[in-house]
């Protein structure tokens, strides 16, 4: 089992930088994360990659990979025998160094996501049925993997006008919520910049978590907000806590 | 002369500060930040991603929602049976009483438990509970605990940190906590933190052991702060090995393996397809507790009973795909993605992994206060509920329950001393030319590679199954291995540098993998997760103390301390041979 791997990863900060390749023996079932570890220990021990749990449970460890956003902790390394496997941080976010995004916007963005508001005291009588369709939601690993390769934030750099898919399932888990009272319509229809996506449906593809982020947060979200701006009486039967909003009118 | 100075260092001040935006931390600052308190919060990772995010099974409460013979007495009982008696009565009795409304609390901020038929919040069987009791949502509670108050504190006015590392608590001229040296790990920049008080939740430290089921913050850093500030440390030999980690492949060997999967009906066999729980603890069988069932695996391996790569077989085949990527999900993910094993088709191996330190900061029950004025710790980093074995869930339950009450300690303690305390200006220069000392040393030994062979030596000679010479040989080379940390060296800048960070986790490790071995030799017996060949039994005399130690200068000083004896009302609980709970009903049955 001599067999190497070949990894060219990224090195470098803000102020530039290049890929270095570096050759680690494959061991079974070796993940990307155990070969940059690998290259630390004995090659490289200031390379920069951030990580915790190793079982894509936290969703630190996203990067690219061969041009693709992934969780290296996940990525198997026998998926890419014989090839160079290129790794790169995620391009959205400004470069810290080598493999270490500056993830720093989503933590304001998510300062901005109303928290929840129960409408009845706990504890809640809620059926499994009523919490499956948002506890889906509640599988995010904040990896921002989304965030990174939705056009709307990666290409045209308007993350001053969309608060990016992660925070439109963020707000879908409470605005969905059977006991939550509040009303995050408003927001979404502006500050968050819904109208923004146009349900290339990118983000649900990479999610490591398999959330059907477009057509089960996006798609309903969007229809929230047609209801209430639009068409305001069915509204009121479709979302029965009747926040206090609902006859108010387009703005903007 | 120091390399930097104090009056150019970026500084804040805190009414109270908050070390760990783990659980326990995070609880902790919710609590804290009442009107007028200003609280900082601080992290080695980023918000949301610290080593409670890896919680599955679920979070244990006597709500009593599916066996309504639950209650507070039975989960005390369990605790403290589980824990062999050594916890502290008082600590358990406040964290039973108390646990079913800090879940509920969460509900109230937006987690979603799995439910029950009537719609309440669902609770699952778990070794060594008498009742179905951990709440839980599917196998990753502890991601839903954390950023339900991830969510919760950031719509608080709370500071957070990220990425910051403390390596140093400063004491004022009289003994009280001012405050904690720390470098932002992004850029390598000091950083002062003035503060009050101090919460410490800085967590456990299963990265001193090779197989782990820990993330890599877990290096007990607070501990050993805590410890060279002067804080006494408590039951440090004690270290809960899980009995299910991953064995195969390498790379994710010790990688945890619920104990829901057992909760939910799964089955251990050895290689000869006996099922040998029946054997060992015929009443609990694969639900007994996890220090049984660890040395179970561990014997049968031992026997040539043992599985391809060491372990023993789980199979929860019988419960059919449906019910196990429902209730498994995360599981049947993992081993689908990582082992190439698929759970509802095959059995698979599973062995013991490090898991949990019961050890830790001696604190006082009610407040969660150390014995350094101003200083509160809370969850794993602290010592006393869990005695010597910790039950599943009980971990999530004492971080909502002790983050709560380490918080409210915390404000009491600023509201009754006003003023923030002095620190001393050489003192943070000594520390930032300490800590920067690494990038000086040419040829050092490599931080990396002296944490492995750390790791070799404490899971050679501190790990599941111990004796005297075997601990005394692993002292002396753990001795040598201090020695030579000495001349650890670093390559690179200060940005983002993980071997830099490295060196200051290891010296922590060092620091407590001592304290571990020397418990570990006082205790001389068997107990719990304490398991010496030399002394097989537990014997009560040895069951009266508390081994606690702290520093006598420079000198580890280890002292015995009698365990709090419970007041009859509490020892009558375990009179009757059954729990609470249990007897309760046999009485009703009776009387009808
Ligand atoms: C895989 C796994 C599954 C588990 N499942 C369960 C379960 O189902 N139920 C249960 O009850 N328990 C479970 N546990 C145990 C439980 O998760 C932990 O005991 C608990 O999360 C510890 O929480 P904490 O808040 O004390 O510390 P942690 O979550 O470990 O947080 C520590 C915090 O301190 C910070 N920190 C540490 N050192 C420094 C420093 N020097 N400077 C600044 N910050 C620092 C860290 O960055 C982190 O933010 C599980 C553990 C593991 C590993
Ligand atoms: S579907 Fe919307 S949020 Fe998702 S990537 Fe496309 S534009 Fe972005
Ligand atoms: S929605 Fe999916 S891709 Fe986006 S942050 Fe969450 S887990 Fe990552
Ligand atoms: S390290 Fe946690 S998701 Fe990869």
């Amino acid at each position: 089992m001599s067999e190497e791997i070949v990894l060219s990863i990224f090195r470098g900060d803000a102020a530039g930088g290049q890929e270095v390749e570096y050759r680690v023996p494959l061991t079974p079932g070796m993940v990307v994360l155990d070969a940059v570890h690998q290259v630390q220990a004995h090659q490289a021990q200031d390379l920069a990659v951030r990580w915790n749990c190793k079982a894509a449970h936290c969703g630190s460890c996203g990067a690219e990979i061969n041009g693709h956003p992934k969780l290296l902790c996940k990525t198997r390394l026998d998926d890419y025998v014989g090839e160079t496997v290129h790794i790169r941080p995620m391009q959205t976010f400004p470069i810290i160094k080598d493999l270490v995004a500056d993830v720093s916007w989503n933590f304001e963005v998510a300062k901005k996501v109303p928290a929840f508001q129960p409408s009845v005291p706990v504890p809640f009588k809620m059926q499994q049925f009523d919490v499956d369709r948002i506890q889906e939601f509640h599988h995010c690993i904040e990896c921002f993997l989304c965030q990174d390769v939705c056009h709307v934030l990666r290409d045209h750099n308007a993350k001053d006008q969309y608060f990016g898919p992660r925070f439109m399932v963020k707000m879908a888990e409470f605005e969905m919520h059977p006991r939550d009272g509040g009303d995050r319509v408003p927001m979404l229809a502006h500050e968050a910049g819904l109208n923004m996506c146009n349900v290339t449906k990118c983000c649900t593809e990479v999610c490591p978590q398999h959330i059907r982020i477009t057509d089960n947060a996006i798609i309903p979200l969007k229809e929230r907000v047609a209801d209430q701006y639009w068409d305001p009486l069915r509204a009121l039967f479709r979302k029965k806590k009747a926040p206090a909003a609902t006859g108010q009118s387009v703005q903007g | 002369m120091a390399s930097e100075q104090v009056a150019t260092l970026e500084s804040h001040q805190y009414d109270v500060l908050v070390i760990g935006s783990g659980g326990a931390g995070l609880r902790a600052a919710v609590q804290a930040a009442v009107p007028g308190v200003k609280v900082g919060i601080i992290g080695k990772s980023l918000l949301g991603k610290a080593h409670t995010v890896m919680a599955e099974g679920g979070v244990a409460a006597s709500l009593g929602n599916l066996d309504p013979w639950d209650g507070w007495e039975t989960h005390f009982y369990d605790t403290m049976r589980s824990g062999h008696f050594i916890n502290n009565y008082r600590i358990v009795e406040l964290f039973a009483k108390e646990a079913a409304q800090r879940v509920l609390e969460l509900e109230e901020w937006g987690a979603v438990f799995d439910r029950t038929p009537e719609g309440k919040i669902m609770q699952r069987p778990f070794g060594a509970h008498t009742f179905r009791r951990l709440a839980h949502i599917g196998d990753r509670t502890g991601m839903e605990l954390l950023r339900t108050l991830q969510y919760k504190a950031i719509s608080q006015d709370i500071t957070v940190h990220q990425e910051v590392t403390i390596t140093k608590l400063l004491l004022d001229s009289d003994g009280r906590i001012a405050g904690a040296l720390a470098y932002y790990r992004s850029t390598g920049k000091f950083v002062l933190f003035r503060a009050k008080a101090i919460v410490l939740a800085t967590g456990g430290w299963g990265k001193i052991y090779k197989v782990t089921s820990n993330s890599w913050e877990s290096t007990g850093d607070g501990a050993s702060l805590a410890f060279r500030a002067g804080a006494e440390l408590m039951d440090m030999e004690m270290v809960q090995f899980h009995p299910t980690g991953m064995v195969w492949p390498p790379g994710v060997r010790g990688l945890l393996v619920t104990e829901g999967v057992r909760g939910e009906g799964g089955l251990l066999y050895n290689s000869e397809g006996e099922r040998f729980m029946l054997k060992y603890d015929p009443e609990r069988k694969e639900l007994s507790s996890r220090d049984v069932v660890a040395r179970s695996i561990f014997k049968e391996v031992q026997a040539g009973r043992g599985t391809p790569h060491g372990g023993a077989w789980l199979d929860i085949t019988h419960k059919g795909p449906e019910f196990i990527k429902r209730k498994l999900p995360g599981m049947y993910e993992q081993y689908l993605t990582l082992a190439d094993v698929d759970i509802t088709k095959e059995k698979f191996e599973v062995a013991p992994t490090c898991h949990y330190t019961m050890g830790g900061v001696r604190v006082e029950a009610e407040s969660c206060a150390t014995n350094i004025p101003g200083l509160f710790a809370a969850g794993e980093v602290a010592c006393g509920l869990h005695g010597a074995n910790r039950l599943g869930g009980n971990s999530l339950a004492d971080l909502l329950v002790f983050g709560r009450r380490a918080g409210d300690g915390a404000l009491a303690y600023v509201q009754e001393h006003g003023s923030l305390p002095q620190v001393s200006e050489s003192e943070v220069e000594q520390e930032m030319d300490r800590v920067l000392s690494p990038f000086s040393v040419t040829d050092g030994e490599n931080p990396y590679l002296l944490h492995e062979q750390l790791q070799e030596i404490m899971s050679g000679h501190a790990g599941i199954v111990r004796d005297g010479p075997m601990l005394e040989e692993g002292l002396a080379k753990l001795m040598d291995l201090k020695v030579r940390a000495q001349n650890m060296g670093v390559t690179g800048s200060r940005v983002y540098n993980p071997g830099w960070h490295a060196v200051f986790e290891v010296q922590s490790m060092l620091t407590l993998a001592e304290l571990i071995i020397r418990g570990a030799l006082a205790r001389k017996e068997s107990r719990g997760a304490h398991w010496r060949t030399d002394y097989p039994d537990e014997l009560p005399e040895v069951g009266q103390w508390n081994y606690v130690q702290d520093l006598d200068g420079d000198a580890v000083r280890i002292r015995e301390v009698a365990v709090p004896v419970m007041p009859p009302e509490l020892s009558q609980l375990f009179d009757r041979g059954v729990a609470p709970g249990v007897y309760a009903s046999q009485q009703q049955a009776k009387e009808k």
